[in-house]
């Protein structure tokens, strides 16, 4: 999927409040931060669309949307102060999750989403 | 009845039938409530969602003159140098076969072969790795799977089309000529039209070569079965000259370069570039595009957000010269950046043997000797023993005689690209006809609202389209969530439709 702001800000909040919330509940992580990604993520995903206004093709590669997990997770760790363990393990696999149905198994319920850049609505 | 071999003049003149002038002329008339007229790719994405939405075969009818939806590819690739084993220009998830485009076409590949080799190529790319992209072979096995899967063969009319025209009343008549060579009327609510290209054009001081010389052996078109050129460099050293700078010259390019490895042959390529580009080009920083060596770099034939980001949505939204000139912006000669090719062209460059340059071709010419000699202006000649024609030039629509004859009787009009002007969900403008309507997709509605139309995940960009605008009809089910999941299941498992 090839985003645009909007479909990025859409697919962002419905994937945490999914799937993200599904493994937040199987690890046992904090909602908190959930919700801080969440939240963050709208400022952050209005960076990366700047950002990829430099690349001619207007596109996001897949492996930016796993290496963002850096500057993400160490912004909301600076802010909250968690344990360390239990919050890299809680956001790792929040992040890895929300990172592999967005690459392809999201299509399957919603055939029209990669043609929209990643709108629901 | 007795069955027309021809159809009769007040019927060719008149722009609209009704039932009767068919019975009179004793054309067979065959009711369905939709038909796809081409059988190519374009034809089979559309039923294949159609399918998938629930559509019974028996309501669609695909008229074609091929066997199999993917036999003029099949062709196109393996003369322009992709055979079976080698690799297309298309990502991993425009899968033709699969309208979800998952899994992709790299997981697959990763499956059939026990190797995680394909998805980490798919995660590194385009930074660390050239794009993925699947074998001709791949493809085409999957859509022999999907075309058995949604009784494609079932749906398969072989025969000629010549015309579609209005219908009196509502929908069309789409005329064909059957194998046996009478004329057979289609009676539906809705067409589409998926007739691919309209054909090849020459350029022209190669045209007016082959024209003068009646040589068809030297100066060849790279869409053109051309063989011999490869197997005479084999018997001897020789001299050829590559023209154009797309990706069809890359794979000229590579035959010739991997030949002259591979048999330890002496052939010389020069390389002539009309547009010769230096480097990364474009009006400002936002909007930059990489090049070097004489070549536009690009993955993809477009950049890779028409096909569902941020070009998408622009250009869905503009009209007339706003549209036209965003699709200069964004268009022009490209190819991709592959590292092998970079390799290959690098050696030659480095020890002489292959000579890119820009040049405008005045005439091409014969000397006594037979060679070929191309003349660029200022006395500078150029001595070859065959031309590859690769710019790959598109002949008018107008040539194509279903499309013009719907320029002519239908109310369509040329978008500002000069090719059929359709609706953002496809729908040729000013064709309707009562409650019917008439489709097209494919590179007869490029210069339209979305512009990567003639791709694999184009085809399926319109096909979801128009589906969803025949569900807005109330003629098929919009495929929701719960259809969809269903239906990839039944994929997944080869279930038929």
């Amino acid at each position: 999927m090839v985003p645009t702001l909007l479909g990025r800000v859409q697919t962002r909040i419905v994937l945490l409040a999914t799937v993200g919330s599904l493994v937040t509940w199987l690890v046992g992580g904090s909602f908190e931060v959930l919700a801080i990604v969440a939240l963050l993520g709208v400022g952050w995903e209005l960076i990366y669309q700047l950002l990829m206004q430099f690349r001619w093709e207007k596109d996001w590669p897949t492996l930016f949307g796993l290496l963002t997990a850096i500057p993400e997770g160490a912004l909301v760790f600076a802010l909250l102060r968690p344990e360390p363990g239990p919050f890299l393990l809680h956001f790792g696999l929040v992040w890895l999750a929300v990172w592999l149905v967005a690459n392809g198994p999201m299509r399957v319920p919603f055939p029209r989403w990669r043609f929209r850049g990643g709108r629901l609505l | 009845m007795v069955h027309r071999v021809a159809i009769p003049e007040e019927m060719l003149t008149s722009s609209t039938w009704d039932d009767a002038i068919l019975s009179g002329a004793g054309i067979q008339v065959r009711d369905v409530p939709f038909v796809t007229v081409g059988g190519g790719i374009g034809s089979f994405v559309t039923v294949d969602y159609l399918r998938i939405a629930g559509v019974p075969a028996d309501d669609i009818r695909i008229l074609s003159n091929i066997d199999y939806p993917w036999q003029t590819y099949e062709y196109l690739t393996r003369v322009s140098q992709i055979p079976r084993p080698e690799r297309i220009r298309s990502d991993s998830s425009s899968r033709p076969d699969n309208i979800w485009g998952f899994p992709s076409y790299a997981v697959t590949e990763a499956w059939r072969e026990k190797t995680i080799k394909p998805l980490l190529h798919v995660l590194v790319e385009p930074i660390f790795s050239d794009y993925w992209t699947p074998r001709a072979g791949t493809v085409f096995d999957s859509l022999a799977r999907e075309r058995d899967r949604i009784g494609y063969d079932e749906m398969l009319v072989k025969g000629v089309v010549s015309r579609v025209r209005r219908r009196a009343g509502g929908g069309y008549f789409t005329m064909l000529r059957t194998p046996e060579g009478t004329q057979a009327a289609y009676r539906s609510r809705f067409v589409h039209l998926a007739v691919g290209y309209p054909g090849l054009r020459f350029l022209p001081d190669l045209q007016e070569f082959r024209d003068t010389h009646g040589d068809f052996e030297h100066v060849v078109n790279a869409y053109e079965p051309h063989e011999h050129v490869y197997e005479f460099l084999k018997t001897r050293p020789g001299t050829v000259l590559v023209r154009g700078g797309g990706i069809v010259a890359s794979r000229v390019l590579q035959r010739l370069m991997d030949d002259r490895e591979a048999f330890d042959l002496q052939t010389r390529i020069v390389h002539i570039f009309r547009t010769y580009v230096r480097g990364a080009h474009g009006p400002h920083v936002w909007m930059r595009r990489k090049g070097g060596d004489g070549w536009a770099y690009q993955g993809f034939n477009y950049p890779k957000s028409v096909w569902g980001g941020q070009l998408k949505a622009q250009m869905r939204k503009v009209d007339g010269y706003a549209r036209k000139r965003l699709y200069k912006q964004m268009g022009g000669t490209n190819t991709a950046k592959r590292r092998r090719w970079q390799e290959q062209m690098r050696k030659g460059r480095r020890e002489g043997w292959y000579e890119p340059m820009q040049a405008v071709v005045e005439k091409v010419s014969l000397d006594p000797n037979g060679m070929l000699v191309t003349s660029i202006g200022n006395g500078a000649d150029i001595a070859s023993h065959f031309i590859i024609d690769c710019t790959g030039l598109e002949a008018d629509v107008a040539e194509h005689r279903i499309l013009a004859d719907l320029l002519e009787h239908g109310g369509a009009w040329r978008n500002p690209l000069g090719r059929l002007e359709v609706e953002r969900h496809f729908e040729v403008k000013d064709t309707a006809s009562g409650d019917g309507a008439l489709y097209a997709s494919g590179a007869t509605t490029l210069g339209g609202y979305f512009p990567g139309v003639d791709t694999f995940l184009g085809l399926q960009v319109a096909a979801q389209e128009i589906a969803d605008d025949l569900a807005r009809r109330g003629w098929c089910r919009r495929i929701g969530p719960a259809r969809s999941t269903v239906q990839w299941l039944n994929w997944m498992l080869g279930r038929k439709v």
